[in-house]
C-alpha cells in the first residue's frame, strides 16, 4: 500500500480509519473499511448513491455512530462523545450550501460563532482573513444567507470550516449541489486552500472528475465495502483492476454510443 | 390608514434600508426589520388592528387624564344609578351610579396587565419547553410531552376555574392560571419547529463547531421557532382576554369594585333588558380589543413567517 501514499504524503497519518463500520439499525452502511490520511495529503471517496462513502465523514465527525473499528485522529482514538477540540481539528463542509447556512443569521454571524465556542480571541481579524480567502471579501460580511446565490454561500461554508484553522477538512460532496461553472469555481478556491494551508482533506464525491481534480488517492466504495484504492494518476491512466470502477468510470464519461450511428 | 402615510419615500435611508450589501451588523438587521414591517404594513387590517391596540396602551398610560370620573367611587344611588348614554355619560352610568366609560378606560390596565402577563410567563416557558423536548428528544421528549398532554386534556377555562379556586379568586391568580393553562399549545408548536430543523445541516454543522447543547438550542433553534410563536401567542390574546372575562364574569377573577370588562359584563347582566348599556360597552370593548388582536396576528403572520 506503501506506492500509494503520493509525494505529499510524508509524517504520522492525520487520520487512520481501521475496519471502521457503521450500522443503522440492522442495516450496515459501512462495513470495514480501512484507510489513512497523511499530513497535506487529500484522500476520495467515490462510489453511487448509498455506497457508505458519506457516510464514513459522518461517522468521523461524530454524527454517525461507530459501530465497529475504530477511528483514529492524531493517534487518539474517537470514542462517542468528542473533546471541544477535535472540532477545532476538524470541520466539515456540507453538500447542500442552502440547508447548511441558518437562515436567520448574517455571515457575519454564522462565522461569528466557531470562534464564540472556541473562545478565539482575534475574530475580526480572522473573519476577514476567512472572507478574503475564499474569495468574497468584506461587503459580503453582513448579508443574509438569502441574499448570496449557491456558490457564494459554499464559499462562505467554506470559510465557516477554515475559520478555526483546521488540519482535516471534510468535504461532503460540495460542489454537487451547484452549476458546473461555479462547481469549477469551487473546486479551485478548494485546490488553492489546499495548498496554501498544507491541509488534509476527504472528498467525498460521485464526481471522479472532481477527485482527480482534488485528490491524490482514492477509495472506490460500493455497498459499503472498498472496492479498490488507487491513485489519481492510475484512474487517469484507466490502471483500474476492478470491474466496478470500469463501469464507474465508463459511466462518468456520459452517454456513449457503442457502436457508430448507420449512414 | 394609508402605510404611505408612514413612510415617506426618502429614497437616501430606504435605499440603506434595503440594500443587498449592509456594512454593519445594525444595518443588516434594521434592514431586516424594514422589510418586514413593509410585508406587515401591506396589510391594511393589520395596520388597523395595530393602531387600535397602540389607542388602547395610550389609554391605559393616560387613563387618569381621559376618564371624566372614579371608576370604583359611585355617584348619588337616588339620582345617579343606570342613567342611559348621555353627554354627561357617554356610555351612561352602572348601578353604583359610576361613569361606564370611566371604568372601560381604567379597565383597560387591567386588560393589557392580564395579556401581558400571560404572554411573558406562558410564552417563554412553552418556548423551553418545546425547543429542549424537541432537541433533546428520547426520554426527556417523552416526559415534557407527557406533561403538556396531561394539561391539553384539561378544557382551559375548566382548567382555569380550578387553579382559581384552590389559589383563591383575585386578579393575580386569574392571570397565573390562565398563564398555567395556555403554555402546552406553544410547547407543541416549538416542538414541532424544532423537530424540523434539528436535522438540518445548519444544526449538524454547529454541532461540529462543538457547540454545547444549551448554546445550539438557545441560540439556534429558539430564533427560529420565535416568529411562529409570536404569531401563536398574539392570536391567542383574543382567547386569553376572552378566558380573563370569563373568569371575572364568573366571579373568580378581579374582584369588584375594580372595572375589570368581564365583571362589568356580569354586573350588567341583570339588567340586561332594560338597561343593555351597562353591559353593552364592556362587551364592546372586548370585542374590539380581541379582534385588534387577531387582525395583528394574521398581519404578523405575513410579515414574519417566511422562510429563507
Amino acid at each position: 500500500m506503501s506506492d500509494l501514499h503520493g509525494k505529499s504524503g510524508t509524517g504520522a497519518p492525520v487520520l487512520i480509519a481501521d475496519a471502521l463500520g457503521v450500522d443503522f439499525g440492522p442495516f450496515r452502511a459501512v462495513d470495514g473499511v480501512s484507510f489513512e490520511v497523511r499530513p497535506g495529503e487529500s484522500l476520495g471517496l467515490v462510489g453511487e448513491s448509498g455506497s457508505g462513502k458519506s457516510t464514513i465523514l459522518r461517522a468521523i465527525a461524530g454524527l454517525a455512530p461507530i459501530s465497529s473499528g475504530a477511528v483514529r485522529f492524531e493517534g487518539k482514538p474517537l470514542g462517542k462523545r468528542r473533546e471541544k477540540a477535535f472540532y477545532r481539528h476538524v470541520q466539515m463542509v456540507f453538500q447542500d450550501p442552502y440547508g447548511s447556512l441558518h437562515p436567520r443569521q448574517t455571515v457575519d454571524q454564522i462565522l461569528s460563532e466557531p470562534l464564540a465556542i472556541h473562545r478565539i480571541a482575534d475574530g475580526e481579524r480572522r473573519i476577514r482573513q476567512a472572507l478574503d480567502e475564499v474569495g468574497l471579501g468584506s461587503g459580503f460580511r453582513f448579508r443574509y444567507p438569502h441574499q448570496l446565490s449557491g456558490g457564494q454561500r459554499q464559499r462562505v461554508a467554506i470559510a465557516r470550516a477554515l475559520i478555526t484553522e483546521p488540519e482535516l477538512l471534510l468535504l461532503d460532496e460540495p460542489t454537487s449541489a451547484l452549476d458546473a461553472s461555479v462547481q469549477a469555481e469551487i473546486l479551485n478556491l478548494l485546490e488553492e486552500i489546499r495548498q496554501h494551508r498544507r491541509l488534509s482533506s476527504i472528498l467525498v464525491s460521485h464526481d471522479l472528475a472532481v477527485i482527480t481534480h482534488l485528490c491524490e488517492r482514492l477509495i472506490v466504495m460500493q455497498s459499503g465495502r472498498e472496492v479498490e484504492t488507487l491513485t489519481s494518476r492510475q484512474l487517469v491512466a484507466g490502471e483500474v483492476t476492478k470491474p466496478y470502477t470500469r463501469e464507474l468510470m465508463a459511466a462518468s464519461e456520459g452517454f456513449r454510443r457503442k457502436e457508430p450511428v448507420p449512414a | 390608514m394609508m402605510p404611505e402615510a408612514y413612510n415617506p419615500p426618502a429614497p437616501g435611508w430606504r435605499e440603506w434600508l434595503l440594500t443587498e450589501r449592509p456594512a454593519s451588523r445594525r444595518q443588516a438587521r434594521l434592514g431586516r426589520a424594514y422589510a418586514s414591517w413593509t410585508r406587515f404594513a401591506s396589510n391594511r387590517l393589520a395596520l388597523v388592528g395595530l393602531a387600535i391596540l397602540v389607542l388602547l396602551l395610550l389609554v391605559a398610560v393616560f387613563a387618569g387624564l381621559i376618564a371624566p370620573d372614579s371608576p370604583v367611587v359611585g355617584g348619588d344611588l337616588r339620582t345617579a344609578r343606570l342613567l342611559p348614554p348621555s353627554a354627561a355619560h357617554v356610555f351612561g352610568t352602572d348601578d353604583q351610579g359610576r361613569d361606564i366609560f370611566s371604568r372601560i378606560v381604567f379597565g383597560s390596565r387591567l386588560t393589557l396587565m392580564i395579556v401581558f402577563l400571560v404572554a411573558i410567563i406562558a410564552a417563554p416557558v412553552g418556548l423551553l419547553m418545546g425547543t429542549v423536548a424537541g432537541y433533546a428528544g428520547g426520554w426527556v421528549d417523552a416526559t415534557l410531552m407527557r406533561i403538556t398532554d396531561i394539561f391539553l386534556s384539561f378544557p382551559k377555562l375548566v382548567l382555569a376555574l380550578a387553579f382559581v379556586a384552590a389559589l383563591g379568586p383575585g386578579i393575580e391568580n386569574a392571570v397565573l392560571a390562565i398563564a398555567i393553562t395556555s403554555w402546552p399549545p406553544y410547547a407543541r408548536i416549538a416542538r414541532a419547529e424544532t423537530l424540523a430543523i434539528r436535522n438540518s445541516d445548519f444544526i449538524a454543522a454547529v454541532q461540529l463547531m462543538g457547540a454545547s447543547p444549551v448554546r445550539i438550542v438557545l441560540r439556534h433553534v429558539v430564533p427560529l421557532c420565535l416568529s411562529s410563536l409570536i404569531i401563536r401567542v398574539t392570536l391567542d390574546m383574543a382567547g386569553i382576554i376572552l378566558t380573563a372575562a370569563g373568569l371575572g364574569f364568573l366571579g373568580l377573577g378581579a374582584q369588584p369594585p375594580s372595572p375589570e370588562w368581564g365583571a362589568m359584563i356580569a354586573d350588567g347582566r341583570r339588567f340586561v333588558l332594560d338597561q343593555w348599556w351597562v353591559a353593552a360597552a364592556p362587551g364592546a370593548a372586548i370585542f374590539i380589543v380581541s379582534l385588534a388582536f387577531n387582525l395583528l396576528g394574521d398581519g404578523l403572520r405575513d410579515a414574519l413567517d417566511t422562510r429563507g
